[in-house]
């Protein structure tokens, strides 16, 4: 009974890690999926909806910047809005660049951001991180406040999955996913192409702030190691690709399969004996990184391809 | 003022060597297989290793192996090449991308895993700099990162210039499909781009691990600068990508001098930041590189 | 027997089909042209040649083996040489290394073969060190022309050569054309300028939508009524869109 009871944790524990990521994989499916903006930054919207929140919402602290105390839902929508405004920038300066220059200024951007939260340490307590960050239901009982987290989570998810496939399906959907076919006939029938790009940008930088503001609030505590782009950004490729760029349900679904593979086999290393133990998480990256291969070569539309809509008289 | 030279212009100069011998090889395969590699930086890392191991074995100087090292390396390369980015050649560069993010995690894991995490060492101890007129500090190994950089370099202008295979190599860069035309085989071109990416990414690898240390993270942490200067030079353009190389190190060092005040000029925790924000600028001012003119 | 001989070709780059039926064929020693409006298919007709489009049906054959499909690097290597209408030189090498490129296939001492082409090319010995991207466009064609010439080939195919040029620089071309030709190479020439290349062919043929019009005599055509009406009259003029070269390596704008 009680191993029972476990296993049911450690799914809650799947799911609400899984959920999250698959907020950041919506989010890059709307950048890379919808509209091929190639954003290799994933980690530093991230990281900043997840100090943004963190900041907000913790009780005052001599630590840091703060914190004022907000509660849970605004912070999370201060998160998003910051995380949102940084895309937004990023996206006026970088939004004409080839696709594999924008994932080098992305991936850059990520890294200045990093290297703020770890410098600025009167903002940020630097490398120790900030603490004490609360949590959603956490005063109730065990094991309902776990229960209640990945309820939370997954309502997010959910709620998001319908408004992207209600976008995707609108007229705007429309004209995105004819920009990605044929961008010169799109710029050609009138459409303003760099303000839909730029627009596709910031949502997808705003559900990646949420995330990160979940992530913060989920592990109560957050430090500038959480931009580390293995996790924050290179698994949600791997998410994404392994779903199907351009699926919303791909992309959820991509996100709970890899975080239970990425989960499950720490939990098979961790069993080996000491310094095995140690050098075999790093195959857990092999794998992740084989699997990224695998897929691209053999089946690039991921599990669950792209629905293609009619593009030809939408206005 | 001589604090400046020893402490900024020198760490600059050896900082932009190697970066600039890591931006050839970036340079290379954007300009002929049109994509950017983000496996370059734990190609550069695992150079390194291959140098630290085969120096327990043999007891030799780093800079003695590293001719073997390039062999070693480049044929590693040439099999990653085959099984990891020989399927998308006609794929668009996001897959082709993407790609390398799989083969960059890949190549850093098995690097973890063999040698593990921890910081090691080529020369344990701390190197007594040369000290000319008095007050000229320059360690020897920066004469010999420096020194043998501007000879590879020079190797490297003899290749694209001089050699049959390196005109095929530039022309390629001009036009795949005329290349083609011309008869030129285009697997060899991307072969011989590859061994040439490979031994300076050797170079800069042990380079760097001589200079400082030798980590699984040495590679992918200094990626970033290394696509700076090979886009400050104009991708696509391997002398730009050492001129680039050589600026950014050189900038990245300089920004934490006393230029105003007592004080660095830019804290030394965003050194980093430095190729970043040089490199937007010309991203958006100058796409096609700060340098105009020729190619090679 | 001819040098080069198209049959029945059906194809395109992918899945629309452009070329419907397209036949024609080089005998050795001619000079052939095609002539057709704009998008009718006649560049699409050369690169047939070198593989690369996608043919559904049809042979291509060289002097009487067939080469359909085969890759443009071995195709060649078995002599014949290509000057496409856009991007037909290397912009970033220098003149030199061009008519080098040109010779990249040869394995022996093609020296002499350079000071030939130099001779044909005069004004190319000056600037054989620059880039040949910073020529004029007539220089540039006569470097895509003389990289094209540096094989020998059994036969040469040139897209548009007097395409953008000044009246001067036409004339030159199309002198230099003639003199290839006398010299024995067969040449197989799209043109826009349907007069002046009607003159110098011996045969020609005109295609219009991916499809055979009309082929006869470059004399016969000069003097038909439909062509007349058609490419030498008030029809259509040296309306022609710049060529675009590509850009590489720069954002996308
Ligand atoms: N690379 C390509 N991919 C797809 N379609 C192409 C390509 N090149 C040409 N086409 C199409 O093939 C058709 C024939 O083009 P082609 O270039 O052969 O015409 P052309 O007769 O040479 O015209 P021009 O006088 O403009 O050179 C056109 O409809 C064109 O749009
Ligand atoms: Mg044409």
């Amino acid at each position: 009974m009680d191993q029972l009871y476990g296993y049911s944790l450690y799914g809650l524990s799947l799911l609400t890690f899984g959920g999250i990521y698959a907020m950041l994989a919506l989010g890059l499916n709307i950048q890379l999926g919808f509209t091929g903006l190639f954003n290799a930054g994933i980690a530093g919207f991230f990281v900043v909806g997840a100090y943004v929140s963190a900041i907000l919402s913790t009780a005052p602290s001599e630590r840091h910047i703060g914190g004022f105390d907000w509660p849970i839902p605004f912070s999370l929508v201060a998160a998003m809005v910051v995380s949102a405004l940084i895309g937004w920038a990023v996206a006026r300066i970088c939004m004409r660049l080839r696709a594999d220059y924008l994932a080098i200024a992305t991936l850059g951007i990520a890294e200045i951001l990093r290297l703020i939260f770890k410098n600025e340490t009167d903002l940020t307590n630097g490398a120790r991180g900030v603490s004490y960050i609360p949590k959603p239901y956490e005063s109730l009982a065990q094991p309902w406040n776990h229960v209640m987290m990945t309820v939370v989570v997954l309502a997010i998810v959910a709620v998001l999955y319908f408004m992207l496939e209600r976008a995707r399906k609108s007229p705007w959907g429309r004209v995105m996913a004819a920009i990605r076919e044929n961008e010169d006939s799109a710029r050609a029938a009138g459409k303003n192409v760099d303000r839909l790009r730029v627009q596709a940008f910031v949502v997808g930088s705003a559900m990646m702030g949420l995330g990160g503001g979940m992530m913060a609030h989920h592990l109560k505590f957050i430090d500038p190691n959480a931009a580390d782009p293995t996790t924050a950004t290179f698994l949600v490729f791997v998410m994404l690709i392994v779903g199907g760029s351009g699926n919303n349900k791909g992309a959820i679904v991509g996100a709970l399969l890899m975080w239970t593979i990425w989960s499950a086999t720490e939990i098979f290393t961790s069993m080996l004996p000491g310094d095995l133990a140690i050098r075999s998480a790093y195959i857990r990256v092999f794998l992740i990184g084989l699997m990224l291969q695998i897929m691209l070569q053999k089946f690039p539309q991921g599990l669950f391809p792209e629905k293609r809509l009619e593009t030809g008289s939408s206005g | 003022m001589i604090d400046f030279i020893n402490f900024h212009l020198i760490p600059g100069l050896v900082l932009g060597s190697i970066y600039a011998l890591g931006a050839i090889g970036v340079t290379l395969t954007f300009g002929i297989l049109r994509f950017a590699n983000f496996a370059h930086g734990e190609i550069m890392t695992l150079g390194a290793y291959l140098t630290l191991t085969m120096m327990w074995l043999t007891g030799w100087h780093p800079l003695i192996l590293l001719p073997v090292t390039m062999v070693i390396l480049s044929l590693i390369v040439i099999g990653m090449d085959q099984a990891f980015f020989k399927p998308f050649r006609n794929s668009p560069a996001v897959t082709v991308v993407i790609a390398s993010f799989g083969l960059m995690l890949m190549i850093r894991s098995v690097t973890q895993f063999s040698w593990g995490a921890q910081l090691q060492a080529f020369v344990p101890g701390i190197q007594r700099p040369n000290v000319f007129f008095d007050a000229l500090r320059i360690s020897p190994k920066h004469i010999l990162i420096v020194i043998s950089a501007m000879v590879l370099m020079l190797v490297v202008h003899w290749v694209l210039a001089h050699t049959r295979i390196g005109k095929a190599m530039r022309a390629m860069s001009d036009s795949p499909e005329l290349a083609r035309l011309t008869g030129i085989n285009t697997e060899l071109v991307i072969k011989a781009t590859w061994i040439l990416g490979a031994c300076m990414a050797a170079a800069a690898g042990v380079f760097l691990a001589y200079d400082s240390h030798v980590s699984t993270m040495m590679g992918f942490q200094i990626l970033l600068p290394t696509f700076a200067a090979a886009i400050v030079g104009g991708i696509g353009r391997p002398y730009g990508a050492m001129a680039g190389g050589l600026l950014i190190g050189v900038t990245e060092e300089l920004s934490s001098y006393a230029w105003l005040g007592d004080g660095p000029l830019l804290e030394p925790g965003y050194k980093a930041g430095v190729s970043f924000a040089i490199m937007i600028g010309v991203l958006i001012w100058r796409p096609s590189g700060l340098f105009r003119g020729r190619v090679f | 027997m001819a040098i080069l001989e198209l049959e029945n070709i059906h194809g395109g780059y992918g899945q629309t089909e452009i070329l419907h039926d397209i036949s024609m064929r080089v005998e050795p020693g001619e000079i052939v042209v095609i002539i057709g409006p704009n998008g009718a298919g006649k560049s699409t007709a050369m690169k047939s040649v070198f593989g690369l489009l996608n043919l559904t049906s049809g042979r291509i054959l060289l002097d009487d083996v067939d080469i359909t499909n085969t890759p443009p690097e071995k195709v060649v290597r078995q002599g014949v040489c290509y000057v496409p209408q856009t991007g037909n030189i290397f912009p970033n090498l220098s003149v030199h290394e061009n008519l080098e490129m040109g010779a990249y296939v040869r394995q022996d001492d093609f020296s002499g073969r350079l000071d030939e082409i130099y001779e044909l090319f005069p004004p190319l010995v000056e600037k054989r060190n620059l880039p040949a991207g910073t020529l004029s466009g007539g220089q540039r064609q006569m470097v895509a022309m003389g990289k094209a010439l540096m094989l020998d080939p059994k036969i040469l195919l040139l897209d548009e050569p007097s395409a953008g040029l000044s009246p001067k620089y036409r004339g030159e071309i199309f002198k230099v054309v003639r003199d290839i030709n006398e010299a024995g190479t067969p040449i197989l020439m799209v043109e826009q300028n349907a007069k002046q290349a009607l003159g110098i062919a011996d045969r020609a043929y005109i295609l219009v939508d991916g499809k055979n019009r009309l082929d006869d005599t470059g004399k016969n055509l000069l003097a038909n009524k439909e062509v007349a009406e058609m490419f030498l009259g008030g029809g259509k003029t040296e309306v022609k869109k710049p060529a675009v070269r590509k850009a590489r390596g720069t954002p996308k704008t």
